[in-house]
């Protein structure tokens, strides 16, 4: 997968939060096979420095960082959390999250345009969280955005893909557009699911972290977002609603 | 002068962004910082005054989806 230039071998990016510890995190990275993993930003104390330990067991890892938006509530905090991310963080890439509603942390999608614009002008390359409106779609890449995240279900749901007919005609109307399912995935199989679509990536979080052993959720992953990408290029059969023998029936006994 | 650090009210001298720092104990830390809402670069903060009633956030890197 090619986003921004940068050619990643994995097609699966992972959260690295609400791991039972740091040890079991940098261990679901490592056989998750991922180059790259999302990070946050949050007010530090001046006593705990919980964030000097976070960041020096990431950079351990030797992987690339997507710092996310996660939380905001309107253009101008992401945009703030943006500048503020590339600062820390040392990248342009930016995770952008414009949150429009508690319950379902759904996109508000106004504000995630207006902020991809500024922030594309600024010099950031966005990964924009985004609905599988096409019209959204279509504006996100006007305003710079080169590659479109939907989300499969809402964040930390794990029920997987909602919208199928919509996911499908996202990847049928951006037939170029490297497309990441990002967020509401629960299960391998719906992320091979996902990637037999045509997606090119899957970012994820709470299915692994809170998976009973995530090191090996990880790596199921793993396996089921490669058996996807290699469905899709071997080009599944069209499904048939009536039976079709697969035995052949010319040279049948007792006919 | 009073200010809002990370939303508590603290007591600074400043008068800069930086000497707040280095008194609230971040002089070392790997943070980014804003006040009133706006992004402040870390290469701002020694010729950024603060004033009475400013908002300052101090971010650091941790863990998100």
């Amino acid at each position: 997968m090619e986003v921004y230039g940068v050619t990643l071998a994995s097609r699966l990016l992972l959260g690295t939060a609400l791991y039972p510890s740091p040890a079991i995190l940098a261990e679901a990275v490592r056989r998750s096979g991922a180059e790259v993993v999302t990070v946050s930003l949050r007010r530090e104390s001046g006593t705990e420095r919980a964030g000097q330990a976070f960041w020096s067991l990431i950079r351990d890892l030797g992987v690339r960082v997507l710092p996310n938006t996660a939380g905001c509530h309107s253009a101008r905090e992401a945009i703030t959390t943006a500048q503020m991310a590339r600062e820390v963080f040392g990248t342009n890439w930016i995770k952008l999250e414009v949150i429009g509603n508690h319950d379902t942390l759904q996109p508000d999608v106004f504000g995630l345009v207006e902020a991809a614009r500024a922030l594309t002008t600024d010099g950031f390359e966005v990964f924009p969280y985004t609905t599988e409106d096409l019209v959204v779609g279509e504006r996100l890449l006007d305003a710079g955005c080169r590659v479109l995240m939907p989300w499969g279900a809402p964040i930390g749901s794990g029920r997987g893909l909602n919208n199928l007919y919509g996911l499908r005609a996202m990847r049928a109307h951006f037939p170029d557009v490297p497309l990441v399912v990002d967020a509401g995935i629960g299960l391998p199989s719906q992320a091979c699911q996902a990637m037999e679509l045509g997606y090119d990536g899957i970012l994820l979080n709470t299915a692994v972290a809170k998976a009973g052993d995530p090191a090996r959720m990880a790596e199921a992953f793993a396996n089921a977002i490669r058996a996807g990408r290699e469905a899709f290029l071997a080009e599944p059969m069209p499904p048939r609603d009536m039976a079709e023998p697969s035995t052949p029936v010319l040279g049948m006994a007792f006919r | 002068m009073k200010i809002l650090v990370n939303n508590e009210a603290r007591e600074v001298a400043g008068p800069s962004l930086a000497d707040a720092l280095d008194e609230l104990g971040y002089a070392d830390a790997v943070i980014a910082t804003a006040v009133n809402g706006d992004f402040a670069p870390a290469r701002s903060r020694p010729t950024l005054m603060l004033r009475e009633g400013d908002r300052l956030e101090l971010l650091a890197p941790m863990r998100g989806g």
